[in-house]
């Protein structure tokens, strides 16, 4: 009776333990980040760019608006084909085909960003010798597209059959059914994969190293190497100097706090007050 | 048994899902302009019967079915009848209210009817709808609100109304009160008395005493040895439950399964 009562406290207490530990680790990463890089973070640096080792100040402006163009354009490009992909395998989910795209989308979900990079850099660099932000979108998109087929298949999958079926009773078609009925039905869960699939890309930096480039000046065409903020964080910390340590911390701070309100929007609209 | 009127007959109907046989030749009329109860024991075949006379029953994987579905007098697994006309004819209400999650209650009633027509005449038949279905009075100052926010009976009614809009010849309920409290169970009774007058009801129902309330004709139907649900008998209400010709009718009427 007794050791019974033992052995579960101490399960009890490793579990919670362990569980707390993940988010511990988070906080703690999050705390001296914050630290570190609180002090370098002023109005300058989200709006100058980068200035020569030597002179104060400056900021990370140019990365900032690189990657945001990066990124959208991954949104474009990974978009409309991992949301028709998706309702694709909800509807037409059985026999060989969906099964090996499925299986295919998972592999590539595993694979190593710096591999995609590599891709994208054969792809999209290396014949036209000039490095682009185009290619670093499309080496996002690839990372992107795995998680939106999944998160879409599964939301529409996650409507209940009396919905779909309550329309075709209807005499709607099939396209009605899905567009008109289900898809929207569906509408808040896909918008979080979305979200999701955006925080996996915004800090990636492996496969910007070989495509994006990254430059010190302003540049907005995205057939050009551009400006990335985690490639900049990455030059700035490796380098020798005091002040650009401090602007890689700020830099970081910024990227956490991206994904950190790229999540908690995700949480947001899946919550039940978001539905009504 | 023939009804003088019939527009839905049913003949030598079987259903399958994949390898397995459902049910297994049903014959039987829904005579117009009164309620028809479909009841027997779980597993009997009747949601699946149900399912197959506005070929629903078919958006299932593997499901498939033999023999055939007449209305008035068309068998509608073969003739040019496409199977959106079929839907638009034969209305359905399901067990578990299911409104459209994001829709407003008037877009629910609007949903089935074709976007073509004038705005006013949409709203006309929407409105006309919701009074056939006995929720006008409840949601007139709140048709743009989500349907989500109303009750479960309510729902129900507005799924009823919505089946209603699209201005059916037969009216197909599965369960309709099955997932619905004893008084929203009466109202939706008591509204399916009021619709008999104008449409054809065929409904499932677990229930024998709500059978013996609201239908003039009821079908007994088993499933035998085999799982195969096959129709036993099928008479006027009032004999079924007070002379049956058949035992087996007679043991699940009197409790003895079932």
């Amino acid at each position: 009776m007794r050791a019974r009562h033992i052995r579960s406290f101490i399960g009890t207490a490793l579990t919670a333990f362990c569980a707390s530990l993940g988010a511990v680790a988070l906080l703690l990463i999050f705390a001296y980040v914050l630290l570190q890089g609180f002090r370098a973070l002023n109005p300058a640096f989200v709006t100058q760019l980068p200035v020569p080792v030597g002179e104060s100040g400056g900021g990370v402006a140019n990365g900032i608006v690189g990657s945001a163009i990066t990124v959208a354009l991954a949104i474009v490009i990974a978009m409309p084909i991992g949301l028709l992909s998706g309702l694709f395998l909800a509807l037409f989910g059985r026999g060989w085909f969906p099964s090996v795209v499925r299986f295919l989308s998972d592999v590539l979900s595993g694979i190593p960003s710096i591999a995609i990079g590599l891709f994208a850099y054969i792809l999209f660099v290396a014949p036209f010798r000039h490095f682009s932000a185009l290619s670093a979108s499309f080496a996002f998109a690839m990372l992107m597209l795995p998680v939106i087929l999944r998160t879409s298949e599964d939301a529409v999958r996650s409507v209940p059959r009396e919905i779909r079926e309550g329309a075709l009773a209807l005499g709607m078609s099939e396209y009605a059914t899905t567009m008109r009925i289900v898809v929207p039905a569906a509408r808040s869960a896909i918008i979080t994969g979305l979200l999701l699939s955006i925080a996996r890309v915004t800090g990636e930096t492996a496969p910007l190293i070989f495509t994006a480039f990254g430059t010190p000046f302003w540049e907005l065409n995205p057939s050009n190497p551009m400006a990335q903020l985690p490639l900049q964080i990455f030059t700035y910390a490796i380098s020798a100097y005091q002040s650009w340590h401090q602007q890689a911390w700020a830099g970081a701070l910024l990227l956490i706090c991206a994904v950190f309100v790229l999540n908690v929007f995700a949480r947001l609209v899946l919550s039940p007050m978001a539905k009504r | 048994m023939i009804a003088l009127e019939a527009p839905l007959r049913v003949k030598a109907l079987s259903a399958y899902y994949g390898a397995r046989r459902a049910i297994a030749d049903v014959g039987m009329d829904f005579a117009k302009c009164s309620i028809t109860a479909l009841m027997g024991p779980s597993g009997c075949g009747k949601t699946t019967l149900l399912r197959c006379l506005n070929r629903i029953h078919e958006i299932l994987p593997g499901a498939r079915v033999e023999g055939e579905v007449l209305l008035d007098g068309e068998n509608v697994y073969e003739s040019g009848m496409s199977v959106i006309e079929l839907r638009r004819r034969i209305g359905m209400v399901f067990q578990r209210p299911n409104p459209f999650p994001t829709l407003s209650i008037l877009g629910n009633v609007l949903s089935g009817i074709p976007p073509g027509a004038p705005r006013r005449e949409r709203f006309a038949a929407a409105e006309k709808a919701l009074r056939s279905a006995a929720l006008w009075d409840e949601v007139k100052d709140k048709l743009q609100k989500s349907s989500m926010a109303l009750s479960l009976g309510q729902q129900q009614r507005l799924c009823i109304a919505r089946a209603l809009a699209v201005n059916p010849e037969v009216l197909l309920m599965d369960e309709p009160t099955g997932s619905l409290d004893p008084i929203s169970t009466l109202s939706i009774e008591e509204l399916m008395k009021v619709l008999a007058k104008r449409y054809t009801l065929a409904v499932v129902t677990h229930n024998m005493q709500q059978a013996a309330r609201v239908s003039d004709y009821a079908a007994f139907m088993l499933a035998g040895e085999d799982g195969v649900g096959r129709l036993v008998e099928m008479d006027e209400t009032s004999r079924i439950f007070t002379n049956p010709s058949d035992r087996r009718t007679e043991d699940y009427i009197t409790g003895r399964f079932g």
